[in-house]
């Protein structure tokens, strides 16, 4: 028996048809490759070509392997020290422009600290490293100062700073972002109450604006972790990130399963962060 | 005065840091010289003439071009299709599907070009340009719907509303009603995903093979070393996508 | 051009919560029916099926004898003005009111012929170029009603399009609603809060509480003789006296009072009496009440008195200014009994 037409099943078939096509490209390109690495990452690498062997010992020999661990370290010590600096530079630019800045000026300065964020970053990697080269701009400065100069090509240093420049950038939008939507009104009235600047910071706009801030330290933790071209331009090849190791194990070695299981576990770390942040926006204030 | 020049000063060292690679590259790449590195010798256009010589730069150009506009393109349709599906508030599971659209935005690109490529592979499909588009429309789509979800509020329901009263199919309430009353946010969407995949290069290089864009025939110029030629690509290449996100920024700009 | 309605017990469930618990109505052709209640009595409920933007739970819609339940706002008789107007912001004004005209087909020259007909309508002639942001709340309003129209919709449905405009603007408005419908003779069914607006302009009123109808008729007769206490109490002021049915009148502490029924003895029930029933004059006594508040109201004095008989009773009247009567003062009042209305408690 055919259900009577109703107006509200019409609208709900309507608006299934119109997500339909994304979720359809979302699942077909995006979930069932993941699930396709899920299975590859089980498979092993041998001479015949992929075999399904249905093992862990991709994973296994990640973590019986120094060279891997060590790599993990690497991407887990960057991503953290960047995150940490980044935060540290952008907070006090985004508090000058959404706060200390008149307003008409704002839009105008935080479009202009964001603007290099939209070059292609195998561009702005490059950049860096003419900085940082040997006989580079820095060490021109440096030299003309009569300071000592410094050695950071292909080095960790200059990951990190090829990093925080970007990372800088993108911490300066989300955080001025939470700080604007403040009201002016609060700060007013904790003033009012007697509260001194750094009490107004302390006890009103840091705990206001810090879900925001948690937000912007997550996504860097994110992207940090998972990119491939500035530590390989910056960082040169003696001290490995984890997509480097995933990358060598498509190129050189094309061990796809390999590849795969690095991925999942770069996953892993990710949703770890996630985790912990939304477990702590989650929780009541202290 | 004292916070004044604290502040200044702050804002001068952190502008100074975030413009300090770009002026660089740019300033070098009119470099009349074989190195990009000081002492500046002097200017001439020689490399940015030889980047507009290079036939395999400006294929690579030719083809990040198609491969953004034609990937943003669908993903701009995909996005503001489902965008209007989750707005109109009686999608079943609206939640869940909004989670699973902005999805693929909390996962490395290297991961989402990884699982491409092994999918590709097993599937037997060869690469090419269509498959980095393809790629580029999975990254784009959640950015295109979070922004159309965004621009379809209360306003725009209403009006639908009142278009179907008035006896609009569905198709006209889209095109005559709900499309251009979020005109802005739907250019924005676009140039923004003009950028993305335009700039974009892990996923480009991996789903890539015999024709490929811009970034990875930067990528390849960079084993030659520092070169002012790069530099030029380079300056190009941020000229684009500053002029893209200008765009963005006026579009938006307006709609206030 | 113009259409009946019959609702008969439409119900609507929300999950859990009834919003529409059996309503059956009957609107002729052609009239200017009022549905009025508090937020949340389901009035927009029922408007939004007649609309076509709900189906009922349960029940059966009918228009011009064509059932409507699962027929989509699209293909139905009736256009709506809603609440915010929901004018198309990217379109003059001329090209809002020619939409409905455009869907059915009509070409451009004749559609913007018959549009600038309708904006001269609602007094709007030559402003068809503006954009609706342009426009105050007022002419929005008429705009909307001129796009709702252009269609020649045998039933119009307002949603509280007086809501947002200002008292004075509301008042005015509602005398010219009156008049549109009277030109265009469709049926219009017009949902407000506004008791008063409600009275003004209906021909069918229709008081709703929740989910349900309390009472219905034109606006005199709901005024003078609530079928219900509700009713009783929405429509304004109202003094309710407790009493028992002896001897086929009801006993009150104020003696035998209002008409006669045929309730069984014993019977326990409320008289009505609005406040400017009661007064100074002749009438059933209500003997000596000291005033405990007084209110200058312009026309008259608003007081509110304790009988002497009946200490817990306080009772509302309206007084002419000339009396004197202030905080403390004894008066004698007397009821108007011929306005008493008797209704059976429940």
């Amino acid at each position: 028996m055919r259900p009577p037409p109703s107006i509200e099943g019409r609208d709900r078939r309507r608006a299934l048809a119109l997500a339909a096509p994304a979720l359809l490209w979302t699942l077909v390109f995006f979930a069932l490759p993941f699930g396709v690495m899920a299975v590859l990452s089980l498979w092993q690498r041998t001479d015949q070509g992929l075999q399904a062997a249905w093992t862990l010992a991709n994973y296994a020999q990640f973590l019986n392997s120094p060279a891997y661990l060590q790599a993990a370290l690497n991407s887990l010590e960057i991503t953290v020290v960047v995150t940490v600096l980044s935060v540290a530079l952008a907070y006090p630019l985004a508090w000058i422009i959404a706060v200390e800045l008149p307003p008409r000026f704002r839009r105008l300065a935080l479009a202009l600290a964001v603007v290099p964020f939209w070059t292609s970053y195998v561009v702005r990697s490059y950049a860096w490293s003419l900085v940082l080269a040997k006989r580079g701009v820095l060490n021109g400065w440096l030299g003309d100062l009569g300071l000592p100069l410094l050695d950071l090509a292909n080095s960790r240093a200059a990951t990190v700073i090829g990093f925080t420049h970007f990372f800088t950038m993108l911490l300066t939008l989300t955080i001025y972002a939470s700080l604007v939507q403040l009201p002016p009104n609060l700060r007013r009235a904790a003033a009012d109450l007697g509260a001194g600047p750094l009490q107004i910071f302390r006890f009103v706009v840091w705990p206001l604006a810090l879900p925001g801030v948690m937000v912007g330290a997550f996504l860097t933790f994110a992207l940090c972790i998972g990119d491939y071209v500035t530590p390989q331009i910056l960082g040169g090849g003696n001290d490995l990130a984890l997509p480097q190791l995933v990358m060598l194990q498509i190129g050189r070695r094309a061990d796809l399963p390999m590849a795969a299981a690095l991925s999942i576990i770069l996953m892993a770390a990710v949703t770890l962060a996630y985790l912990c942040m939304a477990r702590w926006m989650k929780a009541p204030a202290p | 005065m004292m916070r004044f020049l604290i502040c200044a000063g702050y804002m001068a060292l952190l502008y100074g840091f975030i413009f300090l690679p770009v002026g660089v590259l740019a300033l070098y790449s009119f470099q009349d010289g074989r190195f990009p590195i000081p002492p500046f010798q002097g200017f001439s256009l020689r490399w940015h003439i030889e980047v507009l010589g290079d036939s395999d730069l400006m294929a690579a150009l030719a083809h990040s071009l198609m491969v953004a506009f034609a990937s943003s393109a669908v993903a701009v349709t995909l996005g503001f299709l489902a965008a209007r599906a989750v707005a109109g508030g009686r999608l079943p599971g609206a939640r869940a599907i909004r989670a699973a659209l902005t999805a693929p935005l909390s996962v490395s690109y290297l991961v989402i070009g990884l699982g491409l490529l092994a999918s590709f592979n097993l599937m037997g499909q060869g690469l090419s340009l269509s498959t980095v588009a393809v790629g580029h429309i999975v990254i784009n789509t959640p950015l295109c719907f979070a922004i159309c979800a965004a621009a379809i509020g209360p306003a725009q329901m209403a009006a639908e509303r009142a278009a179907r009263d008035l006896g609009a199919s569905e198709l006209r309430v889209m095109w005559l009603i709900t499309a251009p009353m979020i005109l802005p946010a739907l250019l924005a969407a676009f140039l923004l995903s003009v950028t993305f995949s335009w700039d974009e290069f892990i996923i480009a290089f991996l789903l890539s093979r015999f024709d490929v864009t811009l970034p990875v025939e930067i990528w390849s110029l960079l084993r030659s070393g520092l070169n002012p030629k790069t530099n030029a690509v380079g300056s190009l290449v941020f000229m684009v996508s500053a002029v893209a996100v200008l765009g963005v920024e006026l579009t938006m700009m307006r709609r206030r | 051009m113009t259409a009946p309605i019959d609702i008969v017990d439409v119900t609507k469930r929300y999950g859990d919560a009834m919003a529409l618990a059996g309503v059956t109505l009957g609107i002729e052709a052609g009239e200017y029916c009022v549905l009025v209640g508090p937020s949340g009595c389901g009035k927009t409920t029922l408007l939004d099926i007649l609309g076509g933007f709900s189906d009922p739970t349960g029940g059966a819609v009918r228009i011009d004898g064509r059932e409507m339940v699962g027929v989509p706002a699209a293909r139905r008789p009736t256009t709506t003005v809603f609440q915010d107007y929901a004018l198309f912001p990217h379109m003059s004004l001329l090209d809002n009111v020619a939409f409905g005209l455009r869907m059915r087909g009509l070409g451009r020259s004749r559609r913007l012929a018959r549009a600038e007909e309708m904006l001269e309508l609602v007094g709007l002639a030559g402003a068809g170029a503006k954009r609706p942001t342009a426009l105050s709340g007022g002419q929005r309003q008429r705009v909307a009603l001129a796009r709702a129209l252009a269609v020649e919709p045998d039933v119009l449905l307002l949603d509280e399009p007086l809501g947002a405009l200002d008292l004075n603007l509301r008042r005015a408005m509602q005398d010219e609603l009156k008049a549109i419908q009277r030109r265009v003779g469709a049926t219009f069914v017009h949902v407000t809060h506004d008791q008063e607006e409600a009275m003004a302009i209906a021909d069918r009123i229709v008081v709703m509480n929740a989910g349900r109808i309390e009472d219905q008729g034109p606006p005199e007769r709901v005024y003078r003789r609530p079928a219900s206490r509700f009713a009783a109490a929405f429509l304004g002021e109202m003094n309710f006296v407790p009493g028992v049915v002896q001897g086929g009148r009801a006993m009150t502490v104020f003696g035998a009072l209002g008409p006669a029924t045929q309730l069984p003895e014993g019977a326990r029930v409320t008289l009505c009496a609005r406040p400017e029933h009661l007064r100074p004059g002749a009438g059933v006594s209500l003997g000596v009440v000291r005033v405990i508040e007084a209110v200058f109201q312009g026309m008259h004095r608003k007081v509110t008195v304790l009988p002497e008989a009946a200490p817990d009773t306080p009772l509302r009247a309206r007084l002419p200014v000339g009396l004197a009567a202030d905080v403390g003062d004894l008066i004698t009042l007397a009821l108007d009994a011929e306005h008493l209305t008797l209704l059976e408690d429940t």
